[in-house]
């Protein structure tokens, strides 16, 4: 399947990653031929398959609620690129 | 003292434990060579001046219990360490330092092992040459100008090279075993569920696994058991009875039986790789194995259906990187533009070209055709092994389709680059244990790797097989120290 720039141009909004128009055009020739490789799953019926969802067929565990506070704050906000006080910042988001 | 580098790790454990060196003697070892091998470009972080500490302390006060008493090693930049920056290859990255430890890591330094530093690897693992990584190109030890493998390329360079004595990856499609393979070197991927993700940065979840790397399936079978362990950290850490891989390490395999897949004979195969796979078919018969038939019949579908899981979950896991909780930002006019302009500059060509795989096959009107799909083929691969399983212990092939490959010489064409993980792909679809050992080399003289694969939990099966059929390979890499001047 051939994947055109609109379409390019909407998964990377939806990505939000920006895109120049001419990374854009070469995604395109990329992602087509890679689509075409995967289209090889067509071949397959698969109608009465279930799907496999999770190879650890496990059941989750219980375990106790308990509050584990490391003080760890200052170095977690320490990695963010901009931080005030005890808050992330980020652009401002309601006029 | 450079020939303390060259020993295994079962013999560096050795001589430590009967005193003959200290835990000092060998991390200085190590770190005069790695200092030497700046040419290779292995390490994203060194971490010696505190490695040398360790060492140290180790000396005054030394366990001889433990399982790697005071052994160093550097491990693959995917692991977060605690204090210690982790980048995964990647510029968004490039100034995270983790405020925690990976179950896997914290198992490593429990049982004595020093950190040197971290390893080069593709961004994200994602890649199979370690190309793709911000921090750039690892070279092979084995020929100048050669790829390492990858993702965990820094990791196998440093091993073949003798910068560290064993290291750890992580393999989503083959990211342990086709560095292995090219690099002559041994890599195990465990069954999923063995190793603890967490701490681990993520690729693809259902897929990922951390494993031992090593110069010979001995010292592999040791790490796999420091490193493996039942984590409540982990949601999809499996509880079940863990061998002692490397007392119960033997080699005597009479009476296995390995299946060899007709589906791993493809199109275009190399000569020598034919070759190869029927010299590891007799030497599993020398050793004792007997050998049969087997069909895979989904092989085909496995690279389609990982390009579609591998990229999904990816685009998921890889959402967190917003410019907000981590280092890198662009500042953008307004929140979303910060988000765009961030990510852009941030990810590297390979992530974002998976990120829109992922985000595509995941979006409205294409999940059912693309990602449902690929689970149900999924669920196909895994009942074709359940089937080949009923009637063999262990199956053989060939790691990777060729040896390593010149820098440069697939980076314009990603799915020449993807067919490179064709015969390590379905085993981590399946969620088994597989496991290349060097082989033989080609008409260059550079490694090939044969894969083991075993039944899901069954790590020991594979190992004993691999131990048996190592013996009777006997492989020398041939390394030159060409990088040193």
């Amino acid at each position: 399947m051939a994947i055109d720039l609109k379409t390019i141009k909407h998964i990377s909004k939806l990505s939000r990653i920006s895109l120049e128009d001419e990374k854009a055009q070469k995604l395109a020739g990329d992602l087509s031929s890679i689509f075409e490789f995967i289209e090889k799953l067509n071949e397959l019926k698969t109608d009465d398959v279930e799907p496999l969802t999770s190879i650890a067929e496990t059941t989750l565990k219980f375990r106790t609620d308990e509050v584990k506070n490391d003080n760890i704050r200052e170095k977690i906000l320490k990695n963010s690129p901009a931080e005030n006080e005890d808050y992330f910042v980020v652009p401002k988001v309601i006029e | 003292m450079s020939e303390l580098t060259s020993l295994t790790l079962t013999e560096l454990v050795k001589n430590i434990k009967e005193k003959k060196i200290s835990s000092s003697e060998i991390t200085k070892a190590f770190i005069d060579r790695s200092e030497k091998s700046k040419k290779l470009n292995t390490y994203i972080t060194e971490d010696f001046a505190s490695a040398i500490e360790k060492a140290k302390k180790f000396d005054e006060n030394p366990n001889f219990d433990l399982k790697l008493p005071g052994i160093p090693l550097a491990i693959k930049d995917l692991f977060c360490t605690n204090g210690i920056k982790t980048t995964a290859g990647s510029k968004i990255l490039n100034n995270f330092i983790p405020t925690y430890e990976s179950t896997v890591t914290q198992n490593i330094w429990d049982q004595g092992g020093i950190l040197l530093g971290k390893l080069n690897c593709d961004e994200f693992a994602m890649g199979s040459s370690n190309e793709t990584s911000y921090f750039g190109n690892v070279q092979n030890p084995i020929n100048e100008n050669l790829v390492p493998g990858g993702s965990s390329g820094g990791s196998s360079s440093a091993l073949a090279a003798n910068l560290t004595p064993i290291t750890i990856g992580t393999d989503t499609g083959g990211s342990i075993r086709q560095p292995a393979s090219f690099t002559g070197t041994v890599g195990l991927k465990p069954t999923y569920g063995s190793c603890s993700r967490y701490g681990i940065v993520a690729f693809a979840s259902s897929l990922d696994q951390a494993g031992p790397m090593s110069k010979n399936v001995k010292d592999c079978s040791l790490l796999l058991e420091v490193i493996s362990s039942y984590d409540t950290k982990d949601s999809t850490s499996i509880e079940y009875k863990r061998d002692k891989y490397s007392e119960e390490l033997t080699n005597n395999i009479k009476d296995k039986i390995i299946g060899i897949p007709k589906e791993y004979r493809v199109e275009g195969m190399p000569d020598e790789i034919e070759k190869l796979w029927k010299k590891g078919i007799e030497y599993a018969k020398e050793c004792g194995a007997k050998i049969v038939d087997i069909s895979l019949p989904h092989t085909n579908y496995a690279l389609p259906a990982y390009y579609i899981v591998a990229p999904a979950e990816a685009s998921s896991n890889l959402a967190r990187y917003d410019g907000v909780k981590y280092g890198f930002r662009t500042e953008g006019e307004n929140l979303i533009d910060m988000y765009e302009k961030t990510r852009s500059e941030g990810f590297g060509n390979e992530v974002k070209r998976r990120i829109m795989i992922g985000t595509y096959v995941l979006s409205s009107g294409y999940y059912d055709a693309y990602y449902l799909k690929a689970q149900k083929v999924r669920r196909l691969i895994k009942n074709d092994f359940d089937e080949a399983y009923k009637k063999v212990d262990a199956i053989l092939t060939p790691s990777t389709p060729s040896s390593a490959f010149k820098i440069g010489e697939k980076t314009n064409d990603p799915i020449s680059m993807y067919l490179n993980d064709i015969f390590t792909v379905p085993v981590n679809l399946a969620g088994l244990p597989g496991i290349s050992i060097p082989a033989g080399v080609d008409k260059n003289g550079y490694p090939l790797g044969l894969q083991i694969i075993g039944k899901a939990f069954e790590e020991q099966t594979i190992l004993n097989i691999a131990y048996s059929m190592e013996e009777k390979i006997n492989f020398n890499n041939n390394i030159t120290d060409w990088w040193i001047k």
